[in-house]
């Protein structure tokens, strides 16, 4: 049982990184993100069958940091999009030396 | 500080060093600090005065001298406080004086107030040495410097800063009475320190015109090289003995130096470097002519009677150092004899009237460097002595005219340079006085019988031949030859001084007709103390007469009141200095190099001398002496003369030039090019790297997460592989 959890683990987590990495749309790249957590979870999951309860324990962990983050990354990109009224980030390159 | 100051007041606030007899030294610090006071009372006045004139500039006007009110009180207090603290220094040290004659003084009595500084090593006392030599010093430096005060009121009193000139005056004596009387090379280097920088301040006391400015500069700099010297000897005695007090170095130098060995030699050629640049000496004399910017009493009391024999003064009182090093001391005469020849040649040919006089000076001052230099240390300072009198008189007389050629010139509005005598002539009619006084003081310095300048200068050359004929003398060629060159430079004396005074006060007046009716004598402030110098020009060399001459027709056969006394005076402190000689060159000669004895040839000088002057006054009478300004230009040799050998110009090329050039090295190269260069360097690194670090943040999203990645895979492959 753990091993197609691992390659599906894999197999999302590479997903969500080439969606981070090829996508301009700021709420894509975002879902993006989210995938690569939840690809972290199930592999977390998988695990824990052989190294105990920790790895759950961890999801959880995870989860909560992740809907903090969904909050504010979504709070900053409603902003973002109130004023350039686009949520592509190849508009956004104000912030460099 | 309290402490102190009442330790200064009180008499005698020390220990005294030696046993010597029954002397009480009488309030000695008071001597030093009275003309300290009188600066710190005329500095005040003249901060006032600074004060009231930029207001008065501020509100649009100027601040006139002479107002509704008189005088302010800032021109009229210096007038008493200037020469009166120098009157109450010069009544204390005749007071220390007379007691010291009345006492059997033979180890220097040492007034020591505080510990100055203090190491483990290393001490250095506030400590004041009364013996003879600085006895004698101090004597002359308050006697003559009173009179160049009272003379100032005079010379002064219409100048708009003169406060300040009273209070650097008193500062000068403040720093030379320190210089004489200080026990040790370390307190002595803080008053020689501190003339040079009264020097510099009154050369330069007409500050707004330039070159006044930049002769000031030129004489502190060129006496840097100087003091440099002093500071190497001192650290060389240092080394070598542990102290610099004068008594103890004394004391040991026979036991611990080798007679005639290197180290003893290198520390007397260096202390000598010193004493060339404060006494105007080959090759650092170049600055005291161009010192003539300064006000002529400043030439007299400075740059003539006190400060340059600073250097001979030094000399004397290492005379256990230099009699121990021959070569030393025979480098002391040399020098001294050739800037004696050199300085008197281009006085051949000046026509400034203080310039004759520098040079004249310049040439004095190497008769007393030979009289040093040949181990006659009592007779270099007396030569000293006599020096400071006529020379002082001769400048203040020098004064005396230019005070008055100005003020005529002042009448007709003439711009004519008052200095130069192609355009004075004539001038005894107009002021008699300055006339017989200065006619005193030029038959003293030519060394004519029975005038001071004739047995101090006689002196001299007597004991050259004396000691290069001694027994075991080193290099008596050398004597020989400075001999020889002693007495050319006497008569070159004779002849320019004559030439000053008939260019001066004889033949007809060039001053022009209008600005004739404006000539008079100067007033009595002025001629009283030149007539009180002339006096001791007369008399001053009667302290110190050879008991040969005193005993044959010079001498009036002993009916004269002369004595020998100063000689003997100066004993204890010469003393170890001619023992050292004896035991290394034998008994001096008592003959001359060509035959003849003292009184021979003090004979034989003086009518040469009077020879000289008489038919000069028929030469130079017998001159054409046009205005400055419808004067040719000097051709052939004498052009030489009159641009002094060119010695500036080839100081310019030799030494200015190149170091300029340096300089601009330095900065062009050095510093702006490579250490500036190298600072920004770092600098356009650091930018170089900053600018390719900011390639990576293009301000992108993806960017980020791309190097992101690519960090992490790099990072998982080396943990993987």
């Amino acid at each position: 049982m753990i091993t197609p959890a691992m390659v599906l683990s894999a197999i999302l987590f590479v997903v969500g990184t080439f969606g981070v990495l090829v996508r301009r749309n700021a709420i894509i790249m975002f879902l993006c993100i989210e995938l690569q957590l939840n690809a972290v979870n199930l592999a977390f999951i998988a695990l824990s069958r052989i190294w105990g309860i920790d790895g759950q324990v961890f999801v959880f962990f995870v989860m909560t940091v992740a809907a903090a983050e969904a909050a504010v990354g979504l709070a900053i990109i409603i902003s973002i999009f109130r004023h350039y009224e686009t949520v592509n980030v190849d508009n956004f390159n104000l912030l460099k030396w | 500080m309290h402490a102190t100051l009442s330790m200064l007041l009180t008499q005698g606030g020390g220990h005294e060093a030696g046993g010597g007899g029954t002397f009480e030294p009488f309030f000695p610090g008071l001597v030093i600090l009275l003309p300290l006071l009188g600066f710190v009372i005329n500095g005040v006045l003249a901060l006032q005065h600074a004060r009231a004139s930029a207001n008065a500039v501020r509100v649009g006007g100027e601040l006139e001298l002479d107002g509704p009110r008189g005088r302010p009180s800032t021109h009229t207090l210096p007038s008493w406080v200037g020469p009166g603290v120098v009157l109450l220094a010069f009544l204390l040290v005749l007071v220390n004086f007379l007691r010291m004659l009345g006492a059997e003084l033979h180890d220097p009595v040492v007034v020591s107030y505080w510990t100055w500084m203090a190491t483990s090593t290393f001490t250095v006392d506030a400590a004041l040495q009364l013996d003879a030599l600085s006895m004698v010093m101090a004597l002359v430096v308050t006697g003559v410097s009173f009179l160049i005060h009272v003379f100032s009121v005079g010379y002064m009193k219409d100048d708009p800063g003169y406060p300040r000139y009273f209070s650097y005056l008193n500062l000068f004596v403040f720093f030379m009475l320190l210089l004489v009387m200080a026990s040790s090379y370390g307190l002595m280097f803080v008053g020689w320190e501190g003339v040079g920088l009264c020097s510099y301040l009154l050369i330069g006391y007409w500050f707004s015109d330039r070159e006044k400015a930049d002769a000031g500069k030129k004489a502190f700099i060129v006496n840097r090289i100087g003091d440099f010297g002093f500071l190497v000897a001192m650290f060389m005695l240092f080394v070598t003995f542990g102290t610099l007090d004068f008594a103890a170095i004394a004391h040991d130098a026979p036991e611990t130096l080798i007679y005639g060995g290197g180290l003893v030699t290198a520390i007397t050629l260096f202390f000598f470097l010193g004493a060339t640049g404060k006494s105007a000496q080959i090759p650092l004399y170049i600055w005291l002519p161009d010192a003539m910017a300064g006000p002529t009493p400043v030439s007299a009391l400075i740059h003539a009677a006190t400060m340059v024999t600073a250097g001979v003064y030094m000399v004397a009182r290492s005379s256990v150092l230099f009699a121990m090093s021959p070569v030393g001391s025979a480098t002391v005469a040399t020098v001294g004899v050739l800037t004696a020849l050199l300085a008197a040649t281009i006085a051949l040919k000046q026509n400034d009237i203080k310039k004759v006089l520098a040079y004249s000076t310049v040439s004095q001052l190497g008769y007393m460097f030979v009289g040093v230099g040949v181990g006659a240390y009592a007779a270099g300072i007396f030569h000293l002595a006599t020096h400071a009198f006529f020379k002082a008189l001769l400048f203040l007389g020098s004064g005396a005219v230019i005070h008055a050629i100005h003020e005529a010139l002042h009448h007709t509005h003439s711009h004519v340079d008052a200095q130069d005598m192609r355009n004075m002539g004539g001038l005894k009619q107009f002021m008699p006085i300055t006339w017989v006084v200065m006619w005193v003081a030029t038959l003293t310095i030519a060394g004519i019988w029975p005038f001071a300048g004739f047995f101090s200068k006689d002196e001299i050359i007597w004991q050259i031949a004396a000691f290069g004929g001694a027994e075991h003398a080193p290099f008596p060629g050398l004597y020989t030859f400075i001999w020889v060159l002693a007495l050319v430079t006497a008569m070159l004396t004779a002849f320019y001084m004559t030439r000053l005074m008939v260019m001066t006060f004889h033949g007809t007046n060039r001053t022009g007709p209008h600005e004739a009716r404006h000539l008079h004598e100067v007033s009595p402030v002025m001629w009283v103390p030149l007539a009180t110098l002339a006096v001791l020009s007369v008399f001053g060399g009667w302290v110190n007469v050879p008991v040969a001459v005193q005993e044959s027709f010079l001498g009036g056969m002993g009916a004269l009141p002369m004595t020998d006394w100063l000689h003997h005076f100066l004993e204890p402190v010469t003393a170890t200095a001619h023992t050292i000689h004896h035991d290394n060159l034998g008994e001096l000669s008592h003959h001359a190099p060509w035959g003849g004895g003292e009184v021979a040839w003090a004979l034989i000088s003086t009518v040469v001398a009077l020879g000289i002057v008489l038919a000069s006054i028929r030469v130079v009478g017998g001159w054409k002496v046009k205005p400055a300004a419808e004067d040719a230009e000097p051709t052939g040799f004498a052009k030489v003369l009159s641009n002094k050998w060119y010695v500036d110009e080839i100081y310019d090329a030799v030494v200015v030039q190149p170091l300029l050039r340096l300089s601009r090295f330095c900065w062009k190269i050095v510093d702006a090019g490579i250490i500036d260069g190298f600072v920004n360097g770092v600098g356009y690194l650091a930018r170089g790297f900053g600018w390719f670090g900011s390639l990576f943040q293009t301000g992108t999203v993806n960017t980020y997460a791309f190097i992101l990645t690519l960090g992490v895979l790099v990072i998982l492959g080396a943990v993987i592989f």
